[in-house]
């Protein structure tokens, strides 16, 4: 165990904070401000990418050979938290975090060459087509089906909770090449253009009335299948190894260190009944010390999850037990800071939290964001494999029941 | 002990379940929430004419002298359907303060119109600097000639925007001592400013501010001591109404996420059939039995009046904060992606219940409040 810090990542600390304090413009850092989901602002979002691309810092977990920075995990953690505590918007992580990691590990040389290079430049904008109407927690139930053609496959059938499909121009999908065998063994993994002639997308309105699901339509889409990624009907090992990195992939406790951190202050500002800040008051304390305990926890279980990927493990079923804690987590800060914003929290102002809109916000601006997240973060249990889907994968693989 | 209803109360109950089942079902709902102030003056009229703007007012001030089972009933039936119109802040709140504070000439002004629907009244107590400490005011009444001068501000008036008149608690300073008055203030008097919001349900109110508002003695409902009880009762009847809504929302949401898990298959199989799901789906039914069980307690106590009320309206806010937030969340969950959507009325249910926490003070105050009080 070392647990000295050393005088390099000292230095590298204080590179990144001058390169943020250098290039996070105004509107950039509003734009991390007011994200209340996984998303920022996505036109900012993008922006910040470019620049964080032309320093070669936008995947720095790739491989170096793709474009990755070659940092350490704890370099990349002092990267991740210096973008945290400098407000930065988070980057779209549907190519650089899930998609990118497939082509890397299973696509071919052709590939890699032309789409690496544009996702990381932010030409290419990545959505997801996994979900279908009947297959959600039962991926693998998947229907929308691509029939072979020649030299390409005709797809038809729909996708559904496509996140951000209104912006992208590219997604990677499962389709059904066979209906022979288990249910996993005729799926395939394509990547499309979202402009393909038959292809339609329709918004889904989110309970805190933010568009990003979408229903994608295929009807007769023709995808030519060098557009593939690894072999015909072998789609299901290359979704397994993203689903490890979406569950896993990333640490939860700095950002949610980082949102409890907000609510204190917004504890601060709020004001109990006797008149004094709602932070004073014991019985919101003991909440905030629970969770801070909770969190702190958590640091620890993924730095041991990071110390034997370090030694070169893989996280395994360790992903889902940081997702379930994660998102359990968060969801708790979500509910304290709500409780802070008390009646301000209810008051329903969009426009307020549109990065440049320049509209006043009614009470204090750090509550804005507190019923936003706090309905949006209810997701977070849902997708990537429910909390109860998870738990079902602890139970089998680690429990062996 | 005998829970069952009187023969007018169960056909009050009928004619509620109709209406809603009727006039409330999501997309109206949506439309209704969607105009500009945020209800149907049509349905507020329906509300006249079938006597529910007079429930609670006693029979001399024309009204049918409905008690806390009229109101529970009510809000429970307007809770399954998410109603928008505002009787709770209208009829309940302010028709109560009147009809305790004011003078004959003050009752008769109001409350025929409020019982006729043609008058939308809102109250005005909540301040930001005071949480939800109703008696503490920063608000302030100055005695001028013939009359008051106020000044301050109040926030999230229930309505707000659409009050006609608004009633406002302001320290009285008449010089030598202070107390706290009780104002029924015109909203189109000078130095009014209404900031006007929509609320996250779908919801109307606002923050109100007084600069220099002068007012005629006349404006004056009471003072002192009668106010403190009066707007302490007000708010006990407006904590118990919503959360007699809440019971309505929770019975409603628990049963939907039962029959949504029915019919939702995965794995070859409905949902439903997990028992990790049938065990949460349970623990949301004994949440609503609970629930139920002790909004009959506080409906009870409020009847009787008496120093318990207020204890057991604290239980109640506790109690329903905590299950309400857990069984809202819990719908969602159920529902996977789909609870996650504007399409699905849950998400409209689930927001209520989340708003019904915050307002009059959420769990842990009332909590905090029972401790107070504890024998
Ligand atoms: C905000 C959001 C964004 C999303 N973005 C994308 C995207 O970009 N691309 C994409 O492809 N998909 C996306 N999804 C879809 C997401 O992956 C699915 O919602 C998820 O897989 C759950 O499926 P479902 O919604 O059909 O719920 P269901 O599978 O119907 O689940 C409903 C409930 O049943 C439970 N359940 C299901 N099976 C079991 C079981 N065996 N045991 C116990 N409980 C069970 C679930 O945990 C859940 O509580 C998104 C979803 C959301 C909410």
């Amino acid at each position: 165990m070392d647990l000295t810090i050393s005088k390099k990542y000292q230095d590298f600390r204080a590179e990144v904070k001058s390169f943020l304090e250098e290039n996070l413009a105004p509107e950039l850092r509003e734009a991390g401000r007011f994200t209340t989901s996984v998303f920022s602002d996505s036109g900012l979002a993008m922006n910040w990418q470019k620049i964080l691309h032309k320093q070669g810092w936008a995947a720095p977990h790739w491989p170096v050979e793709y474009g990755g920075t070659g940092w350490d995990i704890v370099e990349r953690s002092i990267f991740a938290e210096e973008c945290l505590k400098a407000e930065a918007p988070l980057l779209v992580p549907i190519g650089l975090q899930m998609c990118g990691p497939c082509i890397i590990g299973f696509g071919t040389q052709e590939q890699k060459d032309y789409y690496l290079p544009r996702m990381l430049s932010g030409e290419d904008y990545w959505c997801q087509g996994y979900s279908e109407p009947g297959a959600g927690s039962d991926l693998s139930s998947l229907q929308t089906f691509a029939e072979s053609d020649g030299d390409d496959y005709i797809i038809n059938g729909t996708k559904i909770w496509t996140t951000y499909a209104q912006y992208a121009n590219k997604m990677f999908c499962l389709v059904r090449t066979s209906k022979e065998g288990k249910q996993q063994q005729g799926i395939t993994f394509l990547l499309l253009d979202m402009n393909t002639s038959g292809i339609t997308v329709e918004p889904i309105i989110g309970l805190d009335l933010v568009h990003e699901q979408n229903t994608v339509f295929f009807d007769n889409v023709r995808v030519p299948k060098a557009n593939r990624i690894g072999e015909e009907n072998n789609g299901w090992t290359v979704a397994k190894y993203l689903l490890e990195f979406e569950r896993g992939g990333s640490e939860y406790a700095p950002s949610i260190h980082f949102q409890l951190q907000k609510v204190k202050e917004m504890a601060a500002q709020a004001k109990t009944t006797n008149g004094e800040p709602l932070l004073n008051d014991h019985t919101f304390r003991r909440k905030i010390a629970n969770v801070e305990i909770e969190t702190k926890t958590l640091k620890f279980t993924e730095n041991r999850i990071k110390a034997a990927l370090g030694s070169g493990q893989n996280p395994g079923p360790a992903a889902s037990m940081t997702k379930i804690l994660g998102t359990e987590i968060s969801q708790k800060v979500t509910e304290l800071a709500i409780e802070a914003a008390s009646l301000n929290a209810l008051i329903l102002q969009p426009e307020a939290i549109e990065p440049g809109s320049g509209v006043d916000p009614i009470g204090p601006e750090l509550t804005l964001t507190a019923m936003p997240r706090y309905l949006n973060t209810r997701a977070t249990t849902i997708y990537g494999g429910s909390s109860e889907v998870q738990r079902g994968i602890i139970a089998k693989m680690v429990l062996g029941l | 002990m005998d829970f069952s209803l009187t023969e007018e109360q169960r056909l009050l109950k009928d004619s509620l379940d109709k209406f809603v089942q009727q006039e409330y079902d999501f997309e109206s709902r949506r439309a209704i929430v969607e105009n500009d102030a945020g209800f149907s003056a049509k349905h507020w009229q329906t509300f006249a004419d079938l006597g529910w703007l007079a429930i609670p007012f006693s029979e001399e001030a024309g009204g049918l002298g409905g008690g806390p089972v009229e109101t529970m009933l009510l809000m429970e039936s307007f809770g399954k359907g998410l109603v928008a119109e505002p009787w709770l802040t209208t009829v309940l709140m302010s028709g109560y303060l009147i009809e305790n504070l004011g003078s004959e000439e003050q009752k008769q002004r109001y409350l025929p119109a409020i019982v006729q629907g043609e008058m939308q009244v809102a109250v005005a107590v909540w301040e930001q600097q005071h949480g939800f400490d109703n008696q503490v005011v920063s608000t302030s009444a100055n005695a001028v000639s013939g009359g008051y001068e106020i000044n301050g501000q109040k926030e999230f008036v229930i309505n707000g925007q659409n009050a006609n008149c608004l009633l406002v608690s302001a320290k009285i300073d008449d010089g030598n001592e202070s107390s706290l008055g009780l104002f029924c203030v015109d909203t189109t008097i000078p130095g009014i400013s209404t900031q006007a919001f929509k609320t996250v349900e779908g919801g109307r109110a606002a923050n109100v501010t007084f600069d220099n508002v002068v007012l005629d003695e006349s404006a004056l409902l009471a003072s002192g001591e009668a106010v403190e009880k009066a707007i302490q009762h007000c708010m006990a009847l407006g904590t118990f109404a919503v959360c007699a809504e809440a019971v309505g929302i929770m019975e409603l949401l628990y049963n939907t996420t039962v029959e949504y898990t029915k019919t939702r298959k995965q794995f070859g199989v409905p949902i439903g059939k997990f028992q990790v799901l049938q065990h949460r789906m349970v623990n949301m039914f004994i949440l609503y039995e609970q629930s139920q069980s002790l909004l009959l307690m506080a409906a009870i106590k409020l009847s009787e009046g008496g120093e318990e009320a207020q204890q057991a309206v604290s239980a109640l806010k506790t109690w329903i904060g905590q299950a309400g937030r857990k069984l809202g969340q819990e719908s969602i969950q159920l529902h996977g992606g789909m609870g996650m959507t504007d399409e699905l009325n849950v998400g409209y249910y689930f927001k209520r219940l989340t708003a019904i926490d915050a307002l009059f003070g959420n769990a842990d105050m009332h909590l905090d409040r029972y401790a107070k009080a504890l024998s």
